[in-house]
């Protein structure tokens, strides 16, 4: 289902219109139709982003960090859902994106069970890099701290997953679902208690899991972290 | 939740009328599961299961929209019902206070039901008589401006047996006149597990 999509990776097939782009002021050559998000990222233009999968069909857009301004667009719209087109012009700062992405952070990080130095991600943390690359702080200061003292899953062999870490994004249901083919986790329950859960809310050693590891790998964050 | 005895047969043979009904589509996945619900009074593991395999989708996606509708329930309905409403009249005047001492009593937490399946405890989102908050519906019964020294009254009134704290039982009057329940000191013997 990905073929068309996945492969558009910078080398131009013949079959491949490329457009035009501004970002920033700069010009890109990218391929009709790719993802902005994806068209930026892979040429070196960082935009804040947690949820998106390249391979993905229908971006679930769930974390609201990837806002963009695109010319023409009244409001900003999250560039892992709009398909580039010639002459598009975008702009991926300004005073209120930085504001969305400001807030939508730290609310992200209001229930975080922040421990970057003891964290299996420190250091390739999506939520660090982000920190960094906006210039954001790793705390959460205007909003109130809600404590998240969820137990940690390590009934696993090799990994284990850690609730108060996760940030919800659904990348690693949507590989096990698309990639490793599996179907044993899940999205359950909903607003504060929502979680990553396999069917029954059992120990994933105990689910149909196969403790492939492909969720693993998607984890933007420490959640699903491999053990030491 | 255990299954008693031939509830798993029951359980199977109703589901398997239910999936007559409907086309084996990932599409009727909701109705699928109100009629599943709507003849058991809730949505057992098992039954979950064979929706899952009928409509061809991992069973984790079932219960993952199981768990976020409101209208589906996990646990069987108890013998007695208890809703204690959190609406904002309720959830202002201590409703989640009501909520905590029913969960305590009965050691079991909102959205579940006791083992012996005599009580099932939930919670409800405003039935319309703020006036009378916090309200609790007990069988449907509307019981008003609920303190939580009430909560073992109305246990007892529906037949539960309160254990006391082992020490104490010689000296407490264990059998508490149900229909005089005022003078439990509910709260203390709550705080004190
Ligand atoms: S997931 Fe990232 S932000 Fe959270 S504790 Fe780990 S390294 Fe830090
Ligand atoms: S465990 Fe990781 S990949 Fe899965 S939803 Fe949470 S943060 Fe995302
Ligand atoms: S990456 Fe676009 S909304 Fe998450």
């Amino acid at each position: 289902m990905s073929n068309n999509n996945g492969n558009n990776n910078g080398n131009n097939g013949n079959n491949e219109k490329m457009v035009t782009i501004t970002i920033d002021d700069k010009q890109f050559m990218v391929p009709e139709g790719k993802r902005l998000l994806w068209a930026a990222l892979e040429n070196g233009v960082y935009i804040p982003h947690l949820c998106a999968l390249e391979e993905e069909e229908k971006p679930s857009a769930g974390c609201r960090l990837c806002f963009v301004e695109i010319e023409g667009f009244l409001n900003p719209v999250t560039s892992c859902t709009q398909p580039v087109k010639e002459g598009m012009i975008v702009r991926t700062r300004s005073k209120r994106i930085d504001r969305m992405v400001k807030n939508g952070f730290e609310l992200l990080l209001s229930n975080h069970r922040l421990n970057c130095g003891k964290c299996a991600a420190n250091g390739s943390c999506e939520l660090q890099k982000i920190a960094r690359e906006r210039g954001l702080k790793l705390r959460v200061s205007r909003m109130r701290k809600l404590e998240n003292d969820a137990p940690i899953d390590d009934s696993p062999e090799n990994f284990s997953y850690d609730p108060a870490k996760c940030v919800l994004c659904g990348r690693c249901v949507w590989v096990d679902h698309n990639m490793a083919k599996v179907g044993a986790i899940g999205m359950v329950r909903r607003g504060m208690s929502r979680r990553v859960a396999t069917f029954g809310e059992t120990a994933l050693a105990e689910s149909n899991c196969t403790q492939c590891g492909e969720c693993v790998r998607a984890c933007p964050v420490g959640a699903l972290a491999v053990k030491e | 939740m255990e299954l008693m005895e031939g509830e798993l047969e029951q359980i199977q043979s109703v589901v398997a009328e239910v999936l007559k009904k409907f086309d084996s589509d990932s599409e009727q996945l909701l109705p699928i599961l109100q009629a599943v619900q709507g003849r058991l009074g809730y949505l057992p593991r098992e039954a979950m299961k064979m929706v899952a395999a009928a409509v061809e989708i991992p069973e984790v996606d079932v219960y993952s929209v199981g768990t976020f509708y409101n209208q589906f329930r996990l646990n069987p309905p108890g013998k007695n019902q208890i809703k204690v409403c959190m609406g904002t009249a309720c959830h202002m005047t201590g409703g989640n206070i009501i909520m905590d001492s029913f969960e305590r009593r009965l050691e079991i937490e909102e959205g579940e039901t006791t083992k012996d399946r005599e009580f099932s405890l939930e919670r409800v989102a405003c039935v319309g008589c703020c006036a009378l908050a916090p309200v609790v519906l007990v069988n449907d019964e509307v019981e008003a401006k609920v303190r939580p020294t009430r909560v073992d009254g109305i246990l007892l009134g529906l037949g539960k047996e309160l254990n006391r704290k082992k020490t104490e039982v010689g000296t407490e009057d264990k059998a508490q006149d149900p229909a005089e329940p005022k003078d439990i000191p509910a709260q203390e013997e709550g705080d004190a597990r």
